[in-house]
């Protein structure tokens, strides 16, 4: 162990650590902290292939009957998106936060099964790498992110993009597995002395039932990714409805797998706005209690509303009930965590840092979501608006105001942590303000279009009335939206060359990562002490004082 | 780039209602949008909430320099309970409002026969009535009648919505599916495939053509008789072409030797407003054009450049439109 690295106060940037110098130190890490950085900037890098991905999209539909790209390349372009964003945007940056935080969170050295971390992180990368082949190798794939047979079987999709998605999906989907069970044994079996599961941060428990989803959640994809390469490369049946298969059943398993997969890409986000929105507020969270068993509750009812995914499938009505029930049921869990954020706001001395400035806007984009959600669940009203621009506009809302919004709040509160720098909260502000504007107005007004009657995923539209007219206001909002992001990424790479020196507890936080140096030594702590409660760097600034040993008990 | 905003104007001429999901003109559109306000009025209640009390807590708890560290309140089970009772609540009564709303809309159908079926292909669909008609891209439905639609699909998933009518429902491959819409008011309603369904699921627009029952039995009648026979030098030499170009592997045409199924029914192709799916105004130019090329016009549909010649293309649309 360098010298430098043992007295915690003179690390200040990633430079100066020594074991972190050279490629082969990356490439060959089993390092959480080293395999979480990569995992980010994997999400980073491909947020903005996505992005990209996008603005093509938003541009050609900027006018109606516009025939700027093909039908085909615009198939490409949202079926990639959708699967960029989801699995290789969303899923590594939400794997990333967790590697690199719960061991630092808990007081570990490292996750449970380190080489297994590293098999996770480079099994996704050259899943990734794999799926965007596939531009090279005859044309992406074109059936959408959820790729409903039988238009991905090979009578009606015959080059080789959907042989793509699918192995690269699975491969993917393979290391989101073991990443999963690595999460909850690291949370299991690591917590430092006295650190019970009813004092872990509220971050861990979130990541802690996300593991669980992951495990249970990435099953049913990968059962039906093999049984569609199956019929498209051995002939079998399973989608083929003349010789005997089922189309339904892709979705049955598709959705079963893709709701959990929404509270996946969900559930770390809300543990870094209750980590976020106390720490800014100077206050404990609000009702810990019923924050970690809404969770659970979230968790729990996430395998059993898939079927609101299929309301237009023509079911039967007692199967709808049910699931309208239960769609609406997980509405309630949510709205708490809601409320107990406010809640903790309230009665605090706020400081509005970015951070703090997204989780709030968070709140409000994420409600929005959530309620636009409801309408889905309300099954007459999912019969008008489900595969219109409603469900773009909702999608985007929970996604990309809640989930990405709560990602760049955490990337803001930890970045002086993973780096030793702050971010520049000047850059910040205008990022922040770039982005809600953008964001909003981006995609606000596709609510409307929906209700007009606009189809999603078409090339282009006819003339209707204002159907130019919002879509135009749409594409020159995102123009904001990508400036935000591009203030953004611009706010990383300056602030880690001239940030200033962040010190380990920047923001007079609670949690144990703040105890040990910025950037963290390899070994993260040189000893930790006892938990007694849980603020554990709280008790340790404020000794036996008030408070202190009480909580968690 | 400039001629199809022309070709997709032209049809955008002759839509006589405004599509909206709230423009109900069905008993079904209407019991939606009665549900729809209720989701909107209750949304509309707990977005104010959320966003009043976040910004109460941002003007009144900023943190001002010299302030304390605040009193740490580590919950309030009371209050909890009344934020998750009170939404659950008001989630159990749209839930009832939901179910209510859906035995309105799609009530179940026993052992009535439908009056249309309703076959979806890549990129156009096929109306096919008991009384033996069969039509293609234009639904002609009676006003006044529980009519009910059999939704099903000849090759992957689509999806008939026509917003102004109400729900929506999926063309499934080996899952017929049942739809109703009572029509109240004559005239022409829109609307298309929303399900994703490959290339050219962009121009797959749907057209209602709602009619009194008299004139709706009129044009079955009109329907079911034999088009006349082509009569003149350009119409018979448009109907010889139209055998000898192979036309006639995907089209059908009633008494003569077309009888293939693959593409739409040209029977009485004259009688209809539009063609493509609702895409172009059925006139002589816009058909010319589109069998000349319809890849110009509809990139990716199924069928094919045949490189004919202007004549040849102008003498088979000549034809075509002849069929009455």
């Amino acid at each position: 162990m360098s010298e430098a690295a043992k007295s915690h106060g003179t690390l200040t940037s990633l430079a100066d650590i020594k074991e972190y110098r050279g490629v082969l130190s990356w490439v060959a890490s089993i390092d959480h902290k080293q395999i979480g950085i990569m995992y980010i900037l994997s999400g980073f890098f491909f947020l903005l292939v996505g992005v990209a991905e996008a603005m093509i999209m938003r541009v050609q539909l900027a006018r109606p009957a516009n025939h700027l790209i093909s039908p085909e390349t615009y198939d490409q372009l949202f079926t990639m998106h959708g699967t960029t964003m989801v699995f290789l945007m969303a899923m590594p940056l939400l794997f990333g936060f967790s590697v690199y935080l719960v061991p630092l969170m808990i007081g570990a050295r490292d996750m449970a099964f380190p080489r297994l971390n590293a098999f996770g992180f480079w099994i996704y990368f050259f899943g990734a790498l794999m799926l965007y082949f596939s531009f090279l190798a005859g044309g992406a794939p074109a059936a959408g992110w959820f790729s409903y047979a039988p238009l991905t079987e090979r009578g009606y999709s015959f080059d080789h993009g959907i042989d793509y998605w699918a192995l690269s999906l699975l491969v993917m989907g393979a290391g989101s597995v073991a990443t999963g069970i690595n999460l909850i044994v690291t949370v299991l079996t690591l917590r430092a002395p006295g650190m019970t599961l009813r004092r872990v941060p509220l971050f861990v428990w979130m990541v802690f039932i996300n593991g669980i989803l992951v495990v249970l959640a990435m099953p049913p994809l990968n059962a039906a990714l093999v049984m569609i390469l199956t019929d498209r490369l051995l002939n079998t049946h399973f989608f083929t409805p003349a010789t005997g298969g089922s189309v339904l059943m892709w979705q049955n398993y598709f959705w079963m797998f893709g709701h959990p997969e929404v509270y996946i890409l969900v559930l770390p986000a809300f543990g870094v706005i209750s980590e976020v929105i106390p720490v800014f507020s100077r206050k404990v969270m609000y009702g810990y209690g019923l924050m970690a068993t809404s969770t659970v509750a979230i968790a729990f009812l996430s395998f059993g509303v898939w079927i609101h995914h299929m309301f237009a499938t023509g079911l039967g009505f007692a199967v709808l009930y049910i699931f309208a029930a239960s769609s609406m049921l997980i509405a309630v869990p949510t709205g708490i965590k809601v409320f107990n954020w406010i809640a903790t706001m309230w009665g605090g001395t706020i400081r509005f840092t970015t951070a703090m400035l997204f989780a709030t806007a968070f709140l409000i984009q994420f409600t929005i979501g959530g309620l636009s959600g409801i309408t889905f669940a309300a099954i007459p009203l999912d019969w008008q608006l489900t595969d219109s621009y409603f469900v773009v506009a909702h999608i985007h809302y929970v996604l990309l105001g809640g989930t990405l919004f709560a990602m760049v709040a955490g990337t803001y509160y930890w970045f002086p942590k993973v780096t030793g720098r702050l971010m520049s909260e000047r850059l910040g502000k205008w990022n922040f303000w770039l982005m809600v504007i953008g964001f909003n107005g981006t995609f606000a007004v596709l609510h409307i279009l929906g209700v007009l009657g606009m189809p999603r995923r078409v090339y282009t539209y006819p003339d209707r009335p204002y159907f130019g007219l919002m879509h135009s206001v749409s594409t020159h909002f995102a123009y904001v939206l990508v400036l935000g992001l591009l203030v953004f990424v611009f706010n990383m790479i300056w602030s880690l060359f001239k940030g200033k020196v962040a010190g380990p507890d920047p923001w007079d936080a609670w949690t144990l990562e703040w105890t040990t140096s910025s950037p963290p030594p390899p070994e993260n702590f040189e000893r930790v002490q006892t938990v007694r409660g849980r603020r554990p760097l709280w008790d340790l600034k404020h000794g036996a004082e008030a408070g202190a040993g009480k909580e968690g008990q | 780039m400039t001629m199809t905003n022309a070709v997709m104007g032209a049809a955008g001429e002759h839509m006589h209602h405004q599509i909206s999901v709230f423009n109900a003109q069905s008993p079904q559109a209407e019991s939606i949008v009665h549900l729809f306000y209720v989701d909107l009025a209750i949304s509309a209640v707990i977005f104010l909430t959320v966003t009043a009390l976040v910004i109460a807590a941002v003007i009144r708890f900023r943190a001002r320099p010299g302030d304390a560290e605040p009193y740490q309140d580590p919950g309030n089970p009371r209050l909890e309970t009344l934020w998750t009772v009170i939404p659950a609540l008001i989630l159990l009564g749209l839930l009832i409002l939901t179910a209510r709303t859906m035995l309105a809309v799609n009530p179940p159908v026993g052992d009535r026969k439908a009056n249309v079926v309703v076959m979806a292909h890549q990129w156009w669909w096929e109306y096919r009535y008991p009384s033996g008609v069969i039509t293609a891209n234009e639904l002609h439905i009676p006003t006044g009648t529980n009519w009910l639609l059999s939704i099903q699909s000849a090759d992957v998933i689509h999806d008939f919505w026509v917003p102004s009518l109400g729900a929506k429902m999926d063309a499934i491959p080996g899952h017929p599916n049942v739809l109703w819409i009572t029509a109240q008011t004559p005239g022409t309603y829109q609307g298309t495939c929303a399900e994703y369904c490959g290339a050219e699921h962009a121009m797959m627009g749907i057209r209602v053509i709602v009619q009194s029952p008299e004139e709706f039995v009129r044009w079955e009648q009109g329907q079911l008789h034999l088009p006349v026979a082509p009569a003149g030098e350009e119409i018979e030499r448009g109907a010889r072409l139209f055998a000898d170009k192979t036309c006639l592997n995907c089209h059908r045409i009633n008494g003569t030797k077309a009888v293939a199924g693959v593409g739409p029914d040209l029977t009485h192709l004259a009688d209809r407003d539009t063609i493509g799916s609702d895409l172009l105004a059925n006139n002589l130019t816009n058909l010319t054009r589109w069998i000349a090329d319809p890849q110009a016009i509809k990139p990716a549909c199924n069928m094919p450049a045949l490189r004919l010649t202007g004549v040849e293309a102008h003498d088979i649309a000549v034809y075509l439109e002849s069929l009455k």
